[in-house]
């Protein structure tokens, strides 16, 4: 019974962790967005769309603890890394110029802000829905041991 | 209950960093906005620039001003509202910021209109029709020329006027001025060269009294 608990206290934390992620991440996005001026892109909506949900769905699975939730956020958390991964791909110039999906507003292939000199919008992006996908999938992985 | 310590900590942790940062965030924009406009002054009253108000008023309020745009015509009268509570003691000088895609034609009318001195009739006739010679956001000039009927101009004369090079180049003038001042907005307002800490009447008017404190003061 106590090892089921901690196994179950692990679980819990990564699942927290990856709200974590997904509360910062939006916050920052938020920032970015209302406080700085920044204007999304239309990928950046999408990512927008997989990752806020995540802040309270994860939230929801918390408390109480129920591992099911990886079942509910695990897609979300999935398509906005692809979407992200694709973003990325988009401004490093990869995929050709007619198949991008944005032509009105501002383009995704703009980058509108460079940390460090490599750190961009949509590079975080990509880094923290592998983290949550990453958190999420042990998650499970542990639970079926 | 530890989880939940921590769960409940750390939202109100992160939206008291998202909250700072926010203040922070527009205290430095306001700094940056300030000196950019005290680097800049010469860019800030041009000679060409239409005013109005007595030469030596203490408070000049500068105003970035796009005839299309509706905030600017909803903000005019409380301008002129403002203006008139303290005769003598404000001018306004009016720059253009003609951002809505034709509004550059409007604006060229309004210049040769001044040509005929009746500079400021015909742009409180146009701010008040606004709606019907720019549906949409779409100024056409054409139309806001039937609006200038009862104002006694020589059309002719309009005609020919606004078709004159040097308007074009005011309004290039006043468009990089614009970018130079970081004017990306419509109406924007400097008071005795700040600019506005927030947009806002309120904000104006409370600059706007400052002013007038301190010229009163002196």
């Amino acid at each position: 019974m106590k090892a089921y608990d901690r196994s179950a206290d692990r679980r819990w934390s990564w699942v927290f962790l990856a709200w974590l992620v997904a509360t910062v991440s939006t916050l920052g996005a938020l920032f970015l967005g209302e406080v700085m001026g920044y204007v999304p892109c239309v990928l950046c909506w999408y990512q927008r769309i997989a990752m806020f949900p995540l802040v309270l769905v994860l939230a929801a699975g918390l408390f109480p603890f129920d591992p099911r939730v990886v079942r509910y956020a695990l897609p979300l958390a999935v398509a906005g890394l692809l979407l992200a991964a694709f973003h990325l791909a988009l401004v490093a110039g990869w995929i050709p110029e007619s198949i991008r999906p944005c032509q009105q507003g501002v383009p995704c292939s703009d980058v509108q802000i460079t940390w460090f000199g490599f750190v961009t919008i949509p590079l975080l992006s990509l880094f923290a829905f592998t983290i949550i996908a990453g958190l999420l999938l042990a998650t499970k992985l542990k639970g079926e041991k | 209950m530890k989880q939940q310590t921590l769960f409940i900590g750390s939202a109100i942790a992160l939206l008291l960093v998202f909250v700072a940062g926010m203040f922070v965030y527009s205290g430095q924009k306001e700094k940056e906005a300030n000196q950019l406009a005290e680097a800049n002054r010469a860019a800030l009253v041009r000679m060409h620039a239409p005013t109005l108000g007595k030469a030596d008023a203490p408070v000049v309020i500068v105003e970035f001003i796009d005839p299309a745009c509706e905030t600017c015509s909803a903000f005019y009268p409380r301008v002129k509202q403002l203006m008139a509570a303290h005769p003598d003691k404000i001018r306004i000088v009016l720059r253009y910021a003609p951002f809505h895609n034709g509004s550059d034609k409007v604006v060229a009318i309004l210049e040769a209109a001044r040509k005929q001195d009746k500079f400021w009739p015909a742009l409180e006739a146009l701010l008040a029709t606004q709606g019907s010679w720019a549906p949409h956001h779409t100024p056409q000039a054409a139309l806001a020329l039937k609006h200038l009927d009862g104002l006694g101009l020589n059309m002719e004369q309009m005609a020919f006027d606004v078709t004159a090079p040097e308007i074009e180049k005011l309004i290039a003038q006043d468009l990089e001025d614009a970018r130079v001042l970081n004017v990306t907005k419509t109406p924007e307002f400097f008071v005795n060269g700040k600019p506005l800490p927030s947009f806002g009447f309120e904000q104006l008017t409370a600059l706007v009294e400052q002013e007038l404190a301190k010229a009163a003061a002196r």
